[in-house]
């Protein structure tokens, strides 16, 4: 007798799927529990943690926020394998107009945001032709020649970066912040994605001449979504260098670019929160595993090696399976 | 002063076709881009002085069991983990990524750091041509690369398994309807780039110091030669060798050694913008390709 495995959705799942058919508190729990837990479980987790564990915490919204910004840009196919980029020009805006000209950490960080944002996107225009990994490498490269660029011409402070910048308010404001900007940056693109405009974006990766010959110009929506998602990424580059008060070329060394990959891998592409979530296992893990010393890394590249083989899906998707679906075994004729 | 320059120039080329040889080889046969690739390369340097030192082989010996063990473990890494990726390219880059990655943090944390850690000089001797001293490991590295490039072109057409080679670097169906087991035929070809990258290794090598830092540079070199030549196609690859290796040679003379990786980056970016297939990358025409 042969058996296979079969996947079926839940009663409940199809039950509230359409917000009109609402009808008890059961349903209305199952739709919101997924969203409003881990925001809830995020704030208490941080409010209890220690002063150590809260910065790491709050390097994870961070991290979260530029592996938010990396999936945003894959569902539209471009594979950015140069986070880094982004995350380092929106450092150093904020750090050249905190150090030159002296302005609070409440005008930087908005000024880096869009400032970066639209920089990247410049940078990146003559490139949005390119499609696939040919497009993946030109952001390999580009933050790895402005680290060296920086270091042969030393500008803004060369290899020592610059130092001393105004921090952030310290305490909890610090966290909180860091925190509502990644739930914000999570919706609201969760949101969009599910719009007609999220629509095209999709469409763009999926089949990029059917949506030309639908009339529609796809180097303007790609641009757009690079701002957004540079922006993004702009932010996080921002906001780490007033937490840390340090800019230099560190930010843009290879970890801020494979971080987000990793934490995409893990944590499963195409639906943004995945990514995210690989963010807040990786980066703690990093942490612990600081004790190692060296062996850290060594670990942690054979931990990606293992997931990206074993669950290629990714923890999210297996989580959402899990969580809408249930398993049974059926018989099969043969 | 110029016609130094010209002749490091020429040696900084061939060096340049050695290191990105391996990694063109495999990604044109089995279209694995191998990120461990500089790793491998810095593991055969390892485990030659390993063998050497420790075990106190005879040269020869330990350099034969170096290329082989380098070889044997690209052709493992193909079969446990690109196997089941295969076709997925992002994930093939992250895992091949991290296989690297793990290889040389090791080997950091293991404490291979230091002045001790050199390969012997094949050939101690010096050639004076007016007013330019070569060394003999310079001269041999010329000669090898000759060689491996003469030997790969022969493999490739006159025996039976570098035909499959270029069977399924041409389309891996029909290959596999004429009987050939792709997946063994892409191990191979992983392995085989591998055993380059040893063979490489054990010839540059000798020149400096094996750091584990260098394993970096050795992928960005070899994916700046092979993207600006064309990625699969072995004439691009060496005419974008000369073409950087000359380059960078140029600017580390006149502009400062700080330059040097630079233009392999700018090199890089300019075809990427220019002509993403590169100079030769006729990805489907059968010369170009191997």
């Amino acid at each position: 007798m042969a058996r296979r495995l079969e996947r079926l959705d839940r009663g409940i799942k199809v039950r509230s799927e359409d917000i009109f058919a609402l009808n008890s508190w059961r349903e209305m729990l199952y739709i919101l529990a997924p969203r409003v837990l881990p925001v809830l479980a995020l704030l208490i987790l941080g409010l209890a943690a220690s002063s150590y564990w809260q910065r790491v915490i709050m390097q994870a919204c961070m991290f979260g926020l530029l592996a938010i910004s990396w999936d945003l840009l894959a569902a539209v196919g471009m594979v950015s394998l140069g986070q880094a980029l982004f995350f380092g020009v929106g450092a150093y805006i904020a750090g050249i107009l905190n150090h030159y000209f002296g302005l609070s950490p409440w005008l930087t960080i908005p000024l880096a945001t869009v400032g970066g944002a639209g920089l990247c996107t410049l940078l990146l225009l003559p490139v949005l032709r390119l499609r696939g990994i040919y497009f993946s490498m030109v952001t390999l490269i580009l933050p790895l020649m402005i680290e060296r660029i920086i270091e042969a011409t030393k500008a803004f402070g060369g290899t020592e970066g610059l130092s001393g910048l105004a921090s952030l308010p310290q305490g909890l404001l610090e966290l909180v912040a860091a925190m509502v900007a990644v739930w914000v940056a999570l919706f609201s693109f969760t949101r969009m994605m599910s719009t007609d405009y999220g629509l095209i974006l999709k469409g763009i990766s999926d089949n990029d001449r059917a949506v030309m010959s639908a009339g529609l110009n796809i180097y303007m929506y790609k641009a757009q979504a690079l701002f957004l998602a540079s922006g993004v990424a702009a932010f996080a580059g921002a906001y780490i260098t007033h937490a840390y008060q340090f800019v230099g070329m560190p930010v843009f060394a290879l970890d801020y670019s494979i971080m987000p990959i990793a934490a995409a891998a893990v944590g499963g592409m195409g639906t943004l929160a995945g990514p995210l979530l690989g963010c807040f296992i990786l980066v703690p893990l990093n942490e612990l595993l600081r004790g190692l010393g060296g062996m850290r890394t060594v670990i942690y590249a054979g931990l990606l090696v293992v997931f990206t083989v074993g669950l290629p899906e990714g923890v999210f998707h297996y989580l959402k399976r899990k969580y809408t679906q249930f398993e049974r075994w059926a018989e099969v004729e043969q | 002063m110029l016609q130094g320059v010209l002749i490091y120039g020429l040696i900084n080329s061939v060096i340049m076709v050695l290191v990105a040889m391996g990694f063109n080889l495999t990604f044109g046969i089995s279209g694995v881009a191998n990120f461990a690739y500089g790793a491998l390369y810095i593991m055969a340097g390892f485990l030659c002085w390993s063998l050497l030192s420790s075990l106190g082989l005879p040269y020869l010996l330990a350099a034969a069991l170096s290329v082989a063990a380098t070889a044997l473990l690209a052709g493992l890494l193909f079969r446990f983990v690109l196997l089941r990726v295969r076709g997925l390219v992002i994930s093939e880059v992250i895992a091949t990524f991290g296989v690297g990655l793990a290889i040389l943090e090791l080997f950091r944390y293991l404490g291979f750091i230091g002045f001790e850690y050199t390969l012997p000089v094949w050939l101690d001797f010096y050639l004076e041509m007016g007013d330019i001293v070569i060394d003999g490991q310079r001269l041999m590295i010329l000669a090898m690369g000759a060689g491996l490039t003469l030997f790969l072109w022969a493999f490739t057409r006159f025996t039976r398994t570098g035909r499959a080679f270029r069977g399924i670097a041409q389309d891996e169906r029909t290959a596999l309807t004429l009987g050939i087991n792709t997946d063994l035929v892409a191990a191979f070809a992983v392995a085989f780039g591998a055993g380059y990258a040893a063979l490489a290794a054990l010839v540059i090598l000798p020149l400096g110091t094996i750091a584990v830092g260098e394993g970096y540079d050795v992928l960005v070199n070899a994916l700046a030669v092979c993207i600006v030549g064309g990625l699969g196609s072995t004439l691009g690859v060496i005419v974008a060798a000369f073409l950087i290796g000359f380059a960078q040679t140029f600017t580390a003379t006149y502009g400062g050694t700080h330059w040097m990786m630079i233009v392999s980056l700018a090199a890089l970016l300019i075809i990427l913008v220019i002509k993403p297939s590169g100079l030769f990358g006729k990805q489907k025409e059968l010369e170009e390709r191997i």
